[in-house]
Order: C-alpha cells, then sequence, then structure tokens
C-alpha cells in the first residue's frame, strides 16, 4: 500500500467536480448527489463509504453513466483522460464503459446472466470494444480466469454460472472487470455478499491485481474494516456529499468530521474488548434527500455542533492530505473520546435458579431433497449433524460461521419451527425435541424469534397495533380491547417507538424501526428466551448499534436470554457471552466470548478470526493473516473425519479417519480438533 | 438430459391415461341417455330394441370392462364408431381437425409474430406511444368477446366494406385440391394451384384475425411483462457496463431470460387455438374440429366426444412435454436442480 510519500504525482485519471445526479420524481428531485468533487491517481486505490443512502453507490454509476431513469447528471463534471463523462453521447460512453473504466457490482449471484455459459459473457465483454477476436478473447478469458485463482479455468468457461458459488461468480466478474486492462475499475461492495473468509480472500486478489496491473481502484463500501484493508485514500459521504477525504491511517483512527467518528465508534470492533456492551450511537436517521437541511447536513445528529454550524460548511483542508467539511474541526477543535450511553436503570431481575434454559444434545436435522427423475439415490442435506449446545438463564450464546454451516437451522430446530431427525431439545426441563405443535403451543409464550429481513418478517397489511396484539390474542394474554392497547403502547415504549406508530403499516418505518417493531412482537408474549437470527445483519452500521443497544438493554430490563446468530464476528464478539463456532453441521468451538477470540483452539476458528478485518490500516499490518484455502464443500457430501479438513493449514492423516470429539481445553472452552491449539 | 427427457416422458403418459380414466368416467355419468337419443320415441318404447341397441353398442357392459375396450382400442387407434355417421370416429376426425389445425397455426403464427415484437418494444420503450399501443392492442385482445369480434370484422370487411371472401375454406365456385395433408395453403402449392392457393389464404384472413385476437393479447402482455422484469436484473446492468450496444443487451441478455414465460404461455395458447375454435368456426362456417364437437355433443354422440376430449388431451400434455423440454434448452438451471 503507498504511504503518502510515494503518492502518485501523475495528474489525475479522473476529477469529478461539483457532481449533482438527482432523481427527478414527480414529487420533486432527490438530491442524491449533490455536490461531490474527489480526484483519483493512475493506480491509486480510493476508498468510499457512508450508510445506504449516502449517494456512494449513485456517484459510482454516474461515472459510468449506468443512471435509469428518473435519474440525472444536473450539474457538474466527471473529467476521464480528457473527456467529460457527464456529457459524452450515448455511443461514446458505451466505448469507454467495460474498456477505460470496469465496474463490478454487489451480488455475484445476480450479476451474471443465468442462461448464458461464462465463456459468452467474458468474451463479449472484450469483443464488444473490438480488441479481441472471439478466438482470441476466449484464450484470454481461460488466462483471466486462472489469474483470478478460479480452479480449472478450461472447464468454468463452459459452464453456467449457477455451477459456483457467490465467491467463484465474484472472481469471474473480476475476470470481466479487468478483462481489457481498464485504467480504473469501480467496485461497488464487492465483498457484501460473502462470507468473511471468502471476502478476504477476493479482497487480496484486488489488492494484488492493483499492484500487478497498475489498475486504479475506486472501492465503494459501508464497512470501515474492507476499506482500511485495501484503500490508500478514502472518501466519507454523507447525505449526498463528501463529509471528509484522508489516508485511512488518519481518517480511521483520529477522524476530522462528527459523522465519521460516529461511523468509527458505532461499530463494534474485532479486536477490542468491549466493558460496556453499548456502542456510541448518534440519534435519529439521515435527513431526507428531497430537502436537505440548511448549513451543516449532518447538523441535526452532530453531538458537537455549534452555532456556526447553521451556515452549510465546505470541504477544507484540514493537515496533510486531507480535508473535512466541518467548522468545528476545520476551527482547530478536537472530537472527544465518546461518552457511553448510560445505562437504564436496572429493574431487579427475577432471581433465577442458575442452570441451563435450553439444554440440546446430539441434534440433527437431515433434509431429503427431492430427486428429479425416478432414479439414483435421495441427496440428504445434514444440514445439523450431531449437536450439542447449552444454554444458561440470562446469558447470550453467539452462533457464528459461514452461510450453509447450519446456524439458521439450528435456531428453528431449538424453537421448533423444524422438526428435529434426531436429538433432544430440553427447554426448562421439557423435552420439546419430539414433542407435538400442540405440546409445543403453551411453550411458544416463552420462546420468540426474531429474523434477519425486516421487510420481509411484518406482513405489509397489518397495520402495527394489530401485529403486535395478535400474539397478545393468540395466547390468551390481554382481556379485551383497552388491554391489548395498552399493552402495545407499553411495547412501543419499551422499544423506543412513539406510541402513534400502532396506527401506521410496516412500510411508513425505515429498516431499524422495522427491526424494533418485530422485536417488540417477540416480546409482547412476556418471553424468557429470544433466538436473534441476524438481527442486525440488514442494518447500516448506526442503525445496527441502536439495535445491538436497545437488545442489551433489554435483556438487563427483563432478564432475556438470548441465542444471537450473526455472521459478523465484530458483532458476536461483543454482544456475546459464550460463543459455539459451526462449519458444516457440527460444532467446531465452544468458549467464552473473550478466550475464544483471544486464544482460539480450533484452526477454522483461527482462520475465521483472522479473515475478519479491523478498521485499522495500522493494526491491519500488524496481524497475521491466515488465508483460509478454498471454498466450504456442499454439506451434501461432506469430508469424512473432520468436516474441516479440506481447508485446513495443520491437517493429517488422523483428521480423515477420525471425527474429532468436542474436548475440553479447560476454562470452558472446547474444540472440536485432534490438535486443538496447536495452529 | 436424457434422464430429464424421459421422466418427463413417462410423466406425460401417466397424465395421458389419467386424463381418458376421468373423460371416460364423466362420459358416463353425465346425464343424457345416448339410447333416447339415438331411437326416438317410438323404438325407445320397445324394451326389446332397446336392449339390443344395448348390447350391439356394449352398453350393457360393467364399467370398468368398457374402459378397458375404450383403452384398447385407443392403443390401436380405434375410438369406435360415430353414432351420428356411423363411420370410424377417428376418420371423422381425419376430415375435419386439417381446417382447424391450419387456421390455428396460422392464427398462433400471427400473434407471435405481432405479439413477441410489440411486447419487447413496449418494454424496452416503457410508458412511449408504442408502449400504450401495446397495452392498448393487449386489452381489445383479451376482453373483446371472440364471437363478437367474428361477428363485427365479417360485418365490415365482407359485408360493408366487401374487400374479404365470406365464410368458409373456400369460395363455392373453387374445387379443392386432392388432400395430401388436408391443409390447403400446403396441398394447393404442392400442386401448383396457385388460383386456389389465393382463394384460402383470403378465406384465412378473417377468422385467424379473429382467433389470433385473445392470444396476441396475452403474448403481447406476457412478453412486456417478462422483459420488464428481465431488463430490472442486474446482469442486465452488468451487460451494459461492459459497453455492449443497447441492441445486444436486449437481444443478448434480457430478451433469452424472458422467454421462459413466454414459452409456456404460447406452448398452452396454440394447445387452446387448437381446441377451442368453436366460436370462430361456427360463425365463420369453418369445417373444423370445433364444429364437429359442437354438432356431436349436441347429438350426444360419445364416441366422437370421448375421442375429441381424447385428442384434445393429449395436444395439451405433448405441449406441456414439449414446454418442458424447451424449458431445459432455454434455461441450464432447470436440468440441474
Amino acid at each position: 500500500m503507498p504511504a503518502p510519500a510515494d503518492r502518485p504525482p501523475a495528474a489525475p485519471i479522473l476529477s469529478v467536480r461539483d457532481l449533482r445526479t438527482w432523481f427527478l420524481t414527480d414529487a420533486g428531485p432527490v438530491r442524491a448527489v449533490d455536490g461531490v468533487s474527489f480526484d483519483v491517481h493512475p493506480g491509486e486505490t480510493l476508498g468510499i463509504v457512508g450508510e445506504s443512502g449516502s449517494g456512494k453507490s449513485v456517484c459510482a454509476k454516474s461515472i459510468m453513466r449506468l443512471l435509469d431513469a428518473p435519474a440525472r447528471i444536473v450539474g457538474g463534471a466527471i473529467h476521464f483522460r480528457g473527456r467529460d463523462l457527464a456529457r459524452l453521447d450515448e455511443e461514446a460512453i458505451r466505448a469507454v464503459r467495460g474498456r477505460e473504466i470496469a465496474m463490478v457490482f454487489q451480488d455475484p449471484m445476480t450479476s451474471l446472466n443465468p442462461v448464458l455459459r461464462i465463456a459468452r459473457q467474458l468474451v463479449e465483454a472484450m469483443t464488444a470494444h473490438g480488441r479481441f477476436t472471439p478466438a482470441a478473447a476466449r484464450t484470454r478469458a481461460i488466462d483471466l480466469l486462472r489469474r483470478m485463482g478460479v480452479a480449472a479455468p478450461e472447464r468454468a468457461v463452459g459452464s453456467y454460472p449457477h455451477q459456483y458459488s457467490g465467491g467463484m461468480r465474484q472472481r469471474v466478474m473480476l475476470a470481466m472487470g479487468f478483462s481489457n486492462e481498464p485504467a480504473l475499475l469501480i467496485a461497488d461492495e464487492p465483498t457484501t455478499a460473502l462470507d468473511v473468509t471468502i471476502q478476504a480472500q477476493i479482497l487480496d486478489l484486488l489488492r494484488g491485481l492493483n499492484r500487478d496491473m497498475g489498475t486504479a481502484v475506486i472501492l465503494i463500501s459501508h464497512d470501515l474494516g474492507v476499506i482500511a484493508n485495501v484503500c490508500s485514500r478514502v472518501l466519507v459521504m454523507y447525505a449526498g456529499e463528501v463529509v471528509e477525504e484522508g489516508a485511512p491511517e488518519d481518517l480511521l483512527t483520529d477522524p476530522r468530521h462528527p459523522y465519521t467518528w460516529a461511523l468509527l465508534h458505532a461499530a463494534p470492533r474485532i479486536d477490542a474488548e468491549a466493558e460496556d456492551r453499548r456502542l456510541v450511537t448518534i440519534e435519529g436517521q439521515p435527513p431526507d434527500p428531497r430537502t436537505w437541511p440548511e448549513g451543516c447536513r449532518f447538523r441535526a445528529r452532530c453531538p458537537f455542533a455549534v452555532d456556526k454550524c447553521a451556515e452549510h460548511p465546505q470541504l477544507l483542508p484540514a493537515g496533510e492530505g486531507r480535508a473535512t467539511r466541518c467548522w468545528v474541526t476545520q476551527a482547530g477543535g478536537a472530537l472527544h473520546t465518546p461518552a457511553r450511553p448510560a445505562p437504564l436503570p436496572a429493574v431487579p431481575r427475577p432471581e433465577a435458579a442458575p442452570g441451563p434454559l435450553l439444554q440440546v444434545t446430539g441434534l440433527q436435522k437431515h433434509f431429503v431433497l427431492p430427486n428429479d427423475g425416478y432414479f439414483g439415490q435421495p441427496r440428504v442435506l445434514r444440514a445439523v449433524d450431531d449437536v450439542d449446545l447449552t444454554v444458561s438463564r440470562g446469558e447470550t450464546v453467539g452462533l457464528v460461521g459461514e452461510s450453509g454451516c447450519g446456524k439458521s437451522t439450528l435456531a428453528r430446530l431449538v424453537t421448533r419451527l423444524h422438526q428435529p431427525t434426531a436429538g433432544r431439545i430440553v427447554f426448562d426441563g421439557t423435552d420439546i425435541g419430539s414433542a407435538t405443535q400442540a405440546q409445543i403451543r403453551p411453550l411458544r409464550r416463552r420462546m420468540q424469534m426474531i429474523f434477519q429481513d425486516p421487510y420481509a418478517s411484518l406482513n405489509p397489511r397489518d397495520r402495527v397495533g394489530e401485529i403486535l396484539a395478535g400474539p397478545l390474542r393468540l395466547h390468551g394474554i390481554v382481556d379485551g380491547e383497552a388491554a391489548a392497547r395498552q399493552r402495545v403502547a407499553e411495547l412501543l415504549d419499551l422499544v423506543g417507538l412513539p406510541v402513534q406508530s400502532a396506527r401506521r403499516f410496516p412500510h411508513e418505518f425505515s429498516g431499524g424501526q422495522r427491526q424494533r417493531i418485530s422485536i417488540a412482537r417477540a416480546l409482547s408474549v412476556g418471553p424468557d428466551f429470544v433466538v436473534a437470527d441476524e438481527p442486525v445483519s440488514a442494518l447500516d452500521v448506526n442503525i445496527q448499534a441502536q439495535i445491538i443497544n436497545l437488545m442489551v438493554d433489554l435483556q438487563e430490563r427483563l432478564g432475556l436470554t438470548y441465542l444471537f446468530i450473526a455472521h459478523d464476528l465484530a458483532v458476536v464478539r461483543h454482544v456475546c457471552d459464550r460463543i459455539v463456532v459451526l462449519y458444516l453441521g457440527r460444532v467446531m468451538e465452544v468458549g467464552r466470548a473473550a478466550d475464544l477470540f483471544a486464544r482460539p483452539q480450533h484452526p477454522y476458528t483461527r482462520t475465521l478470526i483472522s479473515a475478519a478485518p479491523v478498521p485499522d490500516p495500522r493494526i491491519e499490518r500488524t496481524r497475521r493473516h491466515v488465508p483460509m484455502l478454498g471454498e466450504p464443500p456442499s454439506p451434501l457430501n461432506p469430508p469424512s473425519g473432520c468436516r474441516f479438513r479440506t481447508r485446513c493449514p495443520i491437517a493429517e492423516a488422523r483428521c480423515a479417519a477420525e471425527v474429532p470429539p468436542l474436548q475440553d481445553i479447560g476454562g470452558g472452552q472446547f474444540a472440536a480438533c485432534h490438535f486443538p491449539g496447536k495452529f | 438430459m436424457l434422464r430429464y427427457v424421459v421422466s418427463r416422458l413417462g410423466l406425460s403418459v401417466v397424465m395421458v391415461l389419467l386424463a381418458t380414466l376421468v373423460i371416460f368416467l364423466i362420459a358416463n355419468t353425465v346425464p343424457g341417455d345416448p339410447v333416447l337419443m339415438q331411437l326416438g320415441d317410438l323404438a325407445a318404447s320397445n324394451p326389446a330394441t332397446v336392449a339390443e341397441f344395448r348390447h350391439h353398442w356394449g352398453l350393457d357392459l360393467p364399467l370398468w370392462h368398457r374402459y378397458w375396450i375404450f383403452l384398447d382400442g385407443m392403443l390401436h387407434g380405434d375410438f369406435g364408431e360415430s353414432l351420428v355417421s356411423r363411420r370410424p370416429v377417428l376418420r371423422d376426425i381425419a376430415d375435419y381437425a386439417p381446417a382447424t389445425v391450419e387456421l390455428a397455426s396460422i392464427a398462433f403464427v400471427l400473434s407471435l409474430a405481432v405479439g413477441l415484437p410489440l411486447g419487447i418494444l413496449a418494454a424496452v420503450r416503457r410508458d412511449s406511444w408504442i408502449d400504450h399501443l401495446a397495452r392498448a392492442v393487449s386489452l381489445i385482445g383479451v376482453s373483446a368477446p371472440t364471437f363478437w369480434l367474428a361477428f363485427v370484422v365479417l360485418a365490415i370487411f365482407y359485408g360493408w366494406l366487401d374487400i374479404a371472401p365470406g365464410p368458409g375454406r373456400l369460395d363455392p365456385v373453387s374445387f379443392p385440391p386432392t388432400p395430401i395433408t388436408g391443409l390447403l395453403l400446403i396441398d394447393t402449392a404442392w400442386l401448383g394451384d396457385w388460383d386456389t392457393f389465393r382463394d384460402a389464404a383470403a378465406h384465412l384472413v378473417l377468422p385467424s384475425i379473429v382467433l389470433a385476437g385473445s392470444t396476441l393479447g396475452l403474448i403481447t402482455r406476457t412478453t412486456r411483462a417478462a422483459m420488464l422484469e428481465a431488463l430490472s436484473q442486474d446482469y442486465v446492468r452488468v451487460a451494459r457496463a461492459k459497453g455492449l450496444r443497447g441492441r445486444a443487451v436486449v437481444t443478448g441478455h434480457a430478451l433469452p431470460n424472458a422467454m421462459l414465460p413466454v414459452v409456456t404461455l404460447g406452448g398452452l395458447a396454440y394447445a387452446n387455438l387448437l381446441a377451442g375454435a368453436v366460436m370462430t368456426e361456427t360463425v365463420f362456417s369453418w369445417p373444423g374440429l370445433g364444429r364437429y364437437t359442437f354438432t356431436s355433443a349436441v347429438a350426444v354422440d360419445f364416441p366422437a366426444i370421448m375421442a375429441i376430449t381424447t385428442i384434445v388431451a393429449i395436444v395439451f400434455v405433448a405441449v406441456n412435454f414439449l414446454v418442458d423440454l424447451s424449458y431445459a434448452l432455454l434455461d441450464p438451471r432447470v436440468l440441474k436442480r
């Protein structure tokens, strides 16, 4: 990564000046990008961070001129190699797209055309610009795929996209992006849809390509860790404009804009022990892009605001190679270390008998997949295979693992939304593993779920009041309408929503507010056990911090027990007492959160932790990165012995022959490895 | 692929068998006694005549036995004798079917030739005049009743403007060619009888337009919706980001994906055209299967009705089978699930 000293002295290849891209809707212009200026130098890696709606993706699409109506560039210029891209005609911009500037998008699962072979999709990217004959392009496609780390590229080009995983498809997308040796590659959240281990592989690849081919990269991400990992310069966007710019070393350790400051403190860190589980959050939502506020756009949420902020600040230099759009720091003011939000007065918790609330032993869930046709063996997917799990009263247990490791299935098993294939699930002394739904129904009051997608898990036709009152009536908890209304009001107050929300519909709320509604619904029946399946994954970092704080508060006030599922290790470390690491349906390691992160005993835990980026480039450079080999095998056909052995850096012959038992390492830590702690 | 084809084929055979069972049971349980319909009041009052009639037609056998006879006959291409024409039903159908096949095929080609481009253009140029035209066409096509449309076009173009020929497949003065396929356009072209060819073609214009109406509307609407869906997908944006030309993006990336629902609908629509031209054929005096179905139904001619229904069922199952096959060709994900 170039240090400031060897920053390219050459003229910028891309110069965006006062770019304004608005959505011209019937209800007035939505000023998504509103006065953005920045430069990209040859070979540079520029990161753009910001929450959803900050305008970062629209900015990228404006450069490529890939805007769909009603979005339009209404002002400013995009200078690129002597041309203004904002003013090129369709034919001229087409010659730039893919040839001089390429773009890689967020979701590799939908970015490739499902009905066309990979070869065709790569070849046409090259032949469209007349630089290669189809035959030469095909040879080059194979070479590119090999460079991108796709195994057996000769076979891959003849395949269809559905035959490949998300990580492999993103490698194909990168091959496509680099196929014409563009001067600039724009990667819009290229790893957001991927698992953390695959993300590390793709970011490595991106860094290597930038180094070897000298292609400048604009990396758009909401994840400060990803930016810190790859970029030599960072822009922070808020409300359609750049609010801070600088090298990641400076910007991420000593932010000069309160919004950057807030982003940094709202995200839990994988490398930091937190004495308090509450995160620092800023209140409220980003402003409405139809009517940006006068003055500083962050003012309403800013803990440092002064009178001067009623005037709109400019992006001005604030020290060596950095700039900020803030009156306070421009005047030399400092952004102090945050005061933690005061914990709510703890309600005396009912002194429950210590002991497990949930005890799971030998749990299995096998899905028999439908077999196409009438021949052959039915395929069995071992989603959860022989899992033991104990959750004590009042504790938060985290479940982590890559997608497909069985964590959501496990969540649905313990709440008995799924019927287990085998095993015992003892909830507060009652075995519910083989009970009928009718027998479980009385227990449903005591265990509730919160789901990942707050958009899909609330019925769009019901008013919020109805959504919350439904479970109350179902379980006969309240008598009469007045009591139900009273309880709904209490619930809304509990999760920090105004009482009037009861009369509104889910679509009238933002993602974070909807997740509050989901939490209120789960709490409506007064459960003592809540299973949260990726409750904050779909949320922006600041909203995520608000929801985490809410869950922590509620746990303290109501004495809840959580089973918390997430793929984000930093979040899990932050909120959980104990953590269970799953891989291909099996438990790899169990331990207290602090121990597990400080002294991972299982090689899988170790690699998983090392793959998660830290939003501090200086720490990133000193961390030892353990490359995770390959991709997880199919759970339809898991490896013999230890399931992790195919990707394990220390696997030996014994690992293929014997299934390692979950053995006690001491201190409440268990690992299913023949050589615990050896790695 | 082979496994997929074989399994679909097996499924199709089962479907046809089930269909014949249903057809047979319905035909044998609906009210309406063929004996009374056929014998007339006087003969029907004589028990001996009735018994003899029942025995002759096998109506005194148990139900399962009669089903077996029906199935056995069907497998040998024998659907029995029409109660009305006293000829083998299959020969009757062979006489009537070509007229319908010709009309339905022309109508189908017509609705594809207009509906596909119209739907694609409407999606690509959303909210332009062509989109409004496409919506108007599909609305009128789907909602205008066939018999009404048939009378209106006949009244205007034959009765009033007199630029189209009247009902029937040929003018009364034309001589039909010796049947080879029974399809007049093909037979006349084969024989080089271009005068009759022109006459037959002219007679096809109005009924095929009328028959195409609703299919055209459906195909336009489905194509438009499927194209809009496909054009909004990420891979279309990726294709544009590669620097492909607009036309290459539409035909190379969006269209192949949009074809799946259109193929499903198109297959069923064609089967429907073959089976359901009763209205159009009646108004245009078209000697096709629709008319034959109608007259057989009025006469409670059970062998004919069952033969027609079975053939319609086979046509539907066959079309579905072809649709399934084209799915596998259009979408590689179908084979590997």
